[in-house]
């Protein structure tokens, strides 16, 4: 019954990884968004507020700061579609998930199955397809000018539409599932006495379904836009490079840019995000148990 | 099924908009699958059915090499994950008088909460801190850490699952600690195991962000090679080699899936 | 018939004996300090509602919990330092908590096999049992392929199966339907008979209580209300909680005027005096006469006690009625057995007169 010293050396080899390859190296983050660029990349350990300087201001010709919002646009625009994003994938997922929540047996299954399994295939993969079908000679270009629909539509890619379609395509599993469980939890018989009690189906959808879902959709919120404000992908290959998101912006800074203080600044940016999503949930958390309570 | 117009449950249309949903979900998939077969040398105009492209891709030295990295990175990343993570869960779930089970949780959670990009610059960070250079190395170490909340959520769930009575029984009928778990707990939470080893190696798999920020070290993984070709040009090869992974990820997607249904 | 039990419990050993026990889970007082023992070859009931510590103190015993206070000790040995897989105990659980995945050959093989049994004796026992319990021909099924019944028969089984010095059974009636569990009631009676191991059994409900035990310990509230034989709980319960937890009764609230020995004088509600045994009464203050509904008669002006009263709620159940009869301001419970057939009974309205004997009636302190 007892493990002596089990419940110490069971949980130390996950804590330990995840101490020195995230907790420590978050902190390392930090301390280079307030150093140096090194001369030839990289970077030195002498204090600067350089980086976060950076985010706003160019410097000009006669070293005079201007307000420049390149980076603030970027921001901005993550920040836009990554919301944009959730929205969608919830406004696509609760009809859905209701949808195979309501079927029987075998077919329920069967959905459930089929919902989840694009979620298995390789991301890139997964992408790449749709600039097969968005690019110029494309699948809904070809199609539509061979039918004399439209000529000459040529490409639907590299704009904000296209990484919208993207972005949904590859998180909107991560909406599903949530928002199935809640509503699969909801007991059929309070639907039914809404409906006794004289509420439609739509008034039964807002004043009973959607409040009881409320949990899974947050849920399912918090899953799909945490990695939406981080995409990498779904921006390089579908944005052209020229609409960047935080994520490219990254990258950048420690790929060709080498600017590793103001990639580690930009990530604490995101970092702050994050936790502002997550500090706003917590609370909503916390002032929903005391009105329970 | 004339009560099918006063059932409380249903919406019109909804049944229209579910097959569109389905439609979309599916169609980038069978677009690629579809062009995989296509004679022509351009990847989204059909030229007749070939098979040619299946052909130059298994031919592929560069595309076999990144295979290969990414199948070594994946199974050592995904053993040691699920081992970790199985130890993890059942102090969480099972574990008496645990300190700080809330913030123990999180943090062995913690690579779910922060988007993976930022993940990525915290390992590079810390690779050119301790100098490592050996690429494969830190993409295991990199890909270990990410996968253990994948492998430990289907775990726990098993776990929490489970009554607490079978083991109680097995103490009950003289099975000391080892015995009980080996023969009573393992058995009963092994698909979640199972579920949770796929779910991460699929995972490491499929993992582009870390690989290419860790790049410099010259081990290619699958993902960023496709990447690159994406890069130079849409080619049929390409929509092969896409097919051939949409095909393993469904049979492992099939498997995990059928384990984790099964109670 | 408490001297027979004392006859019969006089020479045997004692199998189990709870020794100042108590139990706190966090501030919550599980169980406050119990102490008593019992007996080899006993079947023995703890019995109470639910939250009275009742399973509580048998997982103490198993060894899934580990008393706040006290000892228990098994065959006069202290065990409380010992895990559950070391306590030559065995349960059945509620839950049957049968393994799903070994067959029911495995399952009641498992504690033969951790205690290190060679094969050839595994193989016997385990037959054995499946035997006893007429699973012969279900030995390679798995239990997910079983009925409640058989489930409930194959835990026994796999729970007696190692020859425990005592057989821990929880509620495990609780999950079969009715006629199933009245059979479980004989089987299980014939099983303590035959194995002559000591069965400890909880449960909730007073009438399996009263079916099967030898002994029964009432708990409630986290303290031991009353042990005794079955009778003895029934017909001299030795309190208020006693007596309205077991059966049915009527409380009256009543004057104690004198106290001799264990008899008491009290002033009823009904205005004569009654002398009845007591339970601490004390003299000139209130307590309550617990006045079992089957010991009034109706229509009994021979007996010791009589009144007269309005007959107001009449329900019919089959074997008896039931009728509340308003006598003065109280309202007094009476069943009378439906055993004749030339009689239809009393209708609501009629006014009919009262009997019982004083010497059915308990006075309890309040």
């Amino acid at each position: 019954m007892k493990r002596p010293g089990f419940n110490f050396w069971g949980l130390l080899p996950a804590q330990l990884i995840m101490l020195l390859t995230m907790i420590i190296p978050i902190g390392i983050i930090v301390v280079v968004s307030f150093s140096t660029r090194g001369a030839y990349g990289g970077f030195d350990y002498i204090f600067s507020l350089e980086s976060y300087q950076r985010l706003l201001f160019s410097v000009g010709w006669t070293d005079e700061l201007e307000f420049n919002p390149q980076y603030l646009l970027i921001i901005g625009r993550t920040i836009l579609l990554a919301a944009t994003t959730t929205a969608i994938c919830l406004l696509i997922s609760f009809p859905a998930a209701y949808f195979i929540a309501q079927r029987q047996g075998q077919l329920k299954v069967i959905l459930l199955y089929l919902v989840t399994l694009p979620f298995w295939v390789s991301m890139i993969v997964r992408v790449y397809a749709w600039l097969i079908i968005l690019g110029k000679n494309g699948v809904i270009d070809g199609t539509l000018s061979k039918l004399g629909i439209v000529d000459n539509l040529g490409s639907l890619l590299f704009n904000n539409g296209a990484m919208l379609v993207g972005l949904v395509y590859s998180y909107v599993p991560l909406m599903i599932l949530p928002v199935y469980a809640s509503i699969e939890k909801l007991d059929p018989a309070l639907i039914e006495a809404s409906h006794d009690l004289y509420g439609g189906r739509w008034k039964t959808l807002f004043r009973v379904i959607a409040p009881l879902c409320k949990p899974g959709m947050v849920a399912g919120a918090v899953l799909v836009f945490i990695p939406s404000l981080g995409a990498v992908i779904e921006p390089m290959l579908l944005g052209g490079g020229k609409k960047m998101m935080m994520g490219n912006l990254i990258l950048n800074q420690f790929g060709m840019d080498r600017n590793w203080p103001f990639g580690a600044a930009v990530a604490v940016v995101m970092m702050g995000l994050v936790m502002a999503v997550m500090i706003l949930n917590a609370l909503r958390a916390a002032r929903k148990q005391a009105e329970t309570a | 099924m004339g009560g099918a117009k006063t059932d409380v449950k249903r919406y019109p249309g909804l049944g229209l908009f579910v097959v569109l949903f389905f439609f979309y979900l599916y169609l980038p998939i069978a677009v690629v699958v579809f062009f995989s077969f296509n004679a022509s040398k351009l990847a989204s105009i059909w030229g007749g059915f070939s098979m040619r492209w299946y052909e130059s891709a298994l031919q592929n030295d560069a595309l076999l090499d990144a295979v290969k990295t990414s199948l070594t990175v994946a199974t050592v990343a995904s053993l040691v994950a699920t081992t970790v993570a199985l130890m993890a869960a059942l102090v969480l779930v099972r574990g008496k008088g645990v300190k700080f089970r809330k913030t123990s949780e999180t943090i062995v959670n913690l690579p779910l909460f922060l988007p993976e990009v930022v993940l990525a610059v915290a390992v590079l960070l810390l690779f050119s801190n301790i100098g490592l250079q050996q690429g494969v190395t830190k993409l295991i170490i990199a890909h270990t850490t990410f996968c253990i909340p994948f492998a430990f959520l289907p775990i726990r769930a098993r776990l929490q699952g489970m009554t607490l009575d079978l083991e109680e029984a097995a103490q009950d009928l003289y099975a000391g600690p080892w015995t009980t778990f080996r023969k009573v707990t393992l058995p009963t939470i092994a698909p979640g195991v199972f579920a949770g080893a796929m779910l991460a190696f699929v995972i490491s798999m499929d993992d582009f962000i870390t690989s290419v920020m860790l790049n410099a070290g010259g081990a290619t993984t699958l993902p960023v090679y496709i990447f690159s070709l994406i890069r130079s040009g849409v080619s049929p090869e390409l929509n092969a080699i896409s097919t051939l992974i949409i095909l393993v990820s469904l049979v492992l997607a099939s498997i995990a899936l059928a384990l984790q249904r099964r109670s | 018939m408490s001297g027979t039990l004392a006859d019969k419990t006089a020479d045997r050993g004692k199998s189990v004996e709870i020794k100042a026990v108590s139990k706190r889970f966090g501030s919550f007082e599980a169980l406050k300090t119990v102490s008593f023992d019992i007996y080899d070859n006993e079947f023995f009931t703890l019995l109470g509602p639910s939250g009275c510590g009742k399973t509580t103190l048998l997982r103490m015993i198993a060894g899934f919990e580990r008393p706040t206070g006290g000892d228990i000790a098994l065959k006069g040995k202290n065990i409380d330092s010992l895990p559950p897989h070391k306590r030559r105990v065995n349960t059945v659980f509620q839950s049957y908590a049968l393994f799903p995945h070994m067959t029911l050959e495995e399952n009641i093989g498992f504690g033969l096999q951790n205690l290190g049994w060679d094969k050839e004796r595994q193989r016997e026992r385990v037959w054995q049992m499946l035997q006893m319990v007429h699973m012969q021909e279900f030995r390679l099924r798995k239990p997910t392929q079983l009925s409640g019944g058989q489930r409930q028969r194959i835990a026994l089984a796999r729970a007696l199966a190692p020859e425990p010095e005592v057989l821990l059974l929880d509620e495990p009636l609780s999950a079969l339907d009715l006629k199933l569990r009245q059979a479980m009631r004989n089987e299980l009676q014939a099983l303590q008979r035959q194995t002559g191991i000591t069965f400890i059994f909880v449960t909730h409900d007073q009438q399996e209580a009263m079916d099967m035990s030898d002994r029964i310990c009432v708990l409630g509230d986290g303290q031991v209300q009353q042990l005794g034989t079955p009778r003895e709980i029934y017909e001299d319960p030795a309190n208020r909680f006693v007596a309205d937890f077991i059966g049915e009764s009527n409380f009256l609230a009543v004057n104690v005027l004198s106290v001799a020995g264990d008899k008491a004088k009290v002033r009823t509600p009904f205005g004569f005096d009654i002398e009845a045994r007591q339970k601490a009464a004390q003299p000139k203050t209130r307590a309550m006469l617990s006045l079992r509904p089957e010991k009034i008669t109706i229509g009994d002006r021979g007996a010791a006690a009589t009144m007269e009263g309005e007959i107001i709620q009449q329900n019919y159940l089959g074997t008896h009625s039931q009728y509340v009869v308003r006598v003065g301001e109280t309202d007094v419970l009476v069943t009378s057995a439906n055993d004749r057939n030339d009689t239809m009974g009393y209708e609501v309205g009629e006014t009919v007169s009262l009997g019982f004997d004083p010497a059915s009636a308990r006075v309890l302190g309040e």
